[in-house]
């Protein structure tokens, strides 16, 4: 273990555990850090003691999940398709699992915790699917820009799709809001959830990051080494397709997390994915966390969506990685 | 060319008969004797109303505007040698569509036909700058060591994924009703549509498309590859930034009036293009043709599916295009 990969950690973690105290302490109502723990080891449901356990805990937890989840997804994605371009929100993965929390929303307007996940995972599963399809047509093989732009054609499609069902049902400003993204509705139902289906998802993702290091060699190499590029890709993507499904139904569509921070995490500590996934993750967690705090303080008493920090952040990114692109 | 003409005189027709079509079906139908009489000037008040009020102004927008995207496609997919290449993907639409959104919401929260008359005359002028704006971000990120088609794609993605951030930052502090309105506005439609908008834009489009058919054969030789066009005498690299610059003004001119109707500059010059020969001097105005047809069909059904409620039309249109754009996709070589 180098040294600098050491500080790395170190410092993401001070950092993470910094923002998780300020999540929970800065908003609406300022909270002291003595309250905090007393809420935590003696519980005697006062207002502060409610608003901490039921609204800012939840609230900052599915900061770190979802912030990680997405930006893990991310680096396997750039990983296996050997393109830094590569973003689960890009390619029209979260866009798809939108559709159909806006259809779900319409329909049963009680649906639910439950509901809202299985019809993300669905609509997840419709343009996952397609992804699939391209994979094994291999469209980009001439690089990545034809499937950058299916996956803009995709993410329009359903986009347009959601908003003909948002109309009809007179819900299209909450649709907005979905589809920018934000923490504002998270309870406890929906963080378990996450936790369940994240962790078991990653952690089996995980299983695949030394299999993705001989991927990201090339297809010859993979093939040479024993190793079928064909079925680490579609394992991936299967792996990945509830963990999007599990993010956008918990938080709504926060894009271009999955794009930056892999990258960034790439120069710092290099192409080792062994290594490279959960420190993705880490600082993942750790941008949303943050990013969630400025989109509650900036226009106060106003919530602005989360998802607009990470545009932000992600379009000049993106537009730098792509002076990079070498065709 | 007796296969052209042929291949014009049946879009043509077809035009007109779908134009006839949506006179007679909306909320109101209207036989087909019925509208011959109106226009003869027999026609009830209601009649005339409805055609001469509602319905023509509407159809003559859905032409020009389908038109003008068309054009607007078929010069960009000849610069940039790429047929995905597409005003609405790149994010010339959507620059045009903020800066409108801006000059309209800027001092009143009016829209339509409630907008005083001189807010409405600059419209198509502000949409320009725009569109313009988000163009020059586009050119100079991709201007790299030359104009590489590919790249120009990918930062026209970049540039529309930011763009539509600042325009759903706006949207997102408007009031209901205001953000019911300004969404079927950026997401394509028609249904302002009245004498004063389609006047505004007529002679400009008009002009701008007379422009293209002007330079066709410039566009011709584009197509042939930088070292040819060199050879025969074309400034390349002057002409390019020329027809981006015609391609995108047309492109603007549509979006102030309809919104952002992203995938209709893709679908009309691609049929086109399997239709007649590779010579602009035709694909040009059958590029203009078809999408002016694909336009009022996708209106007719924006209206009429689900009314009362009218779903944007550049929604209808996308859901034609991205299956077709996929299909391109998959297809190449």
């Amino acid at each position: 273990m180098s040294s600098r990969l050491k500080w790395t950690i170190a410092i993401g973690i001070l950092l993470l555990l910094l923002g998780m105290l300020l999540s929970i302490q800065i908003g609406a109502k300022d909270i002291s850090t003595s309250e905090i723990l007393k809420a935590f080891f003696q519980f005697e449901g006062t207002m502060h003691d409610q608003l901490i356990m039921n609204v800012r805990l939840p609230r900052m937890l599915a900061g770190v999940f979802v912030g990680g989840l997405l930006a893990m997804s991310g680096s396997m994605m750039q990983g296996v398709m050997r393109n830094p371009l590569a973003d689960p929100s890009l390619l029209g993965v979260n866009q798809g699992a939108t559709l159909m929390v806006a259809i779900s929303s319409v329909l049963w307007v009680q649906g639910g915790v439950f509901t809202n996940f299985f019809m993300a995972l669905l609509g997840a599963c419709i343009s996952g699917g397609c992804i699939l399809l391209f994979t094994i047509k291999n469209i980009y093989k001439q690089g990545i820009t034809p499937i950058l732009l299916a996956g803009t054609a995709m993410s329009m499609f359903f986009l347009s799709l959601a908003s003909i069902v948002a109309l009809i049902g007179n819900r299209s400003q909450e649709l907005a809001f979905w589809i920018a993204g934000g923490f504002r509705q998270v309870t406890w139902d929906q963080l378990w959830l996450l936790l369940i289906v994240g962790s078991v998802c990653s952690l089996m993702a995980y299983r695949l990051a030394s299999k993705i290091n001989i991927l990201s060699m090339g297809d010859e190499a993979s093939i040479s080494l024993g190793i079928s590029p064909e079925k680490v890709k579609i394992k991936m993507i299967l792996w990945m397709i509830p963990i999007c499904a599990v993010c956008v139904a918990v938080a709504g569509n926060i894009g271009f997390v999955g794009l930056f921070i892999p990258h960034i995490m790439r120069k710092v500590i290099g192409n080792d994915y062994r290594i490279l996934m959960p420190l993705s993750f880490l600082y993942g967690s750790i941008v949303l966390v943050f990013a969630d705090i400025a989109a509650r303080m900036l226009s106060a008493p106003y919530e602005l969506p989360v998802g607009l920090f990470s545009a932000c952040i992600g379009v000049p990114a993106f537009l730098i990685l792509v002076q990079k692109e070498k065709r | 060319m007796k296969k052209s003409r042929n291949v014009f005189l049946f879009f043509i027709l077809l035009l007109i008969v779908i134009g006839i079509v949506s006179i007679m079906i909306g909320s109101y139908h209207m036989s087909f004797h019925d509208i011959l009489q109106t226009f003869l000037g027999k026609g009830d008040k209601l009649q005339e109303f409805t055609i001469y009020q509602s319905r023509l102004p509407r159809i003559m927008l859905a032409v020009l505007v389908g038109s003008a995207l068309g054009v607007s496609g078929s010069i960009l997919q000849s610069i940039t040698r790429n047929p995905l290449a597409e005003p609405g993907v790149i994010g010339i639409n959507a620059g045009a569509a903020l800066f409108v959104v801006l000059w309209i919401s800027a001092s009143s929260s009016a829209y339509y036909s409630e907008l005083p008359f001189a807010k409405v005359i600059f419209i198509p002028f502000i949409a320009m700058i725009g569109s313009l704006v988000s163009m020059l971000m586009i050119y100079l990120l991709a201007n790299k060591k030359g104009l590489q088609p590919m790249r120009l794609l990918l930062c026209g993605i970049g540039v529309n994924a930011g763009i539509q951030a600042i325009i759903t930052f706006y949207q997102l502090n408007m009031s209901k009703g205001d953000y019911n309105q300004v969404l079927t506005w950026t997401n394509g439609s028609l249904w302002g549509s009245s004498w004063q908008y389609v006047l505004l834009i007529l002679p400009i489009i008009v002009i701008l498309i007379f422009i293209a058919m002007m330079r066709s054969r410039i566009l011709d030789v584009l197509g042939l590859g930088d070292e040819l066009a060199l050879s025969v005498g074309v400034a390349v690299k002057k002409e390019r930034v020329f027809f981006f610059v015609l391609s995108t003004l047309l492109a603007a001119v549509a979006t102030s009036v309809a919104g952002n109707i992203a995938f209709l500059a893709l679908l009309g010059p691609q049929i086109a293009k399997k239709l007649v020969t590779n010579q602009y001097r035709y694909l040009i105005p059958l590029s203009a043709i078809i999408s002016a047809i694909i336009l009022l069909v996708a209106d007719l059904f924006a209206k009429n599916l689900f009314s009362p409620i009218e779903i944007p039309v550049g929604i209808m249109v996308s859901i034609l295009g991205v299956p077709y754009f996929l299909y391109l996709m998959l297809n190449r070589k």
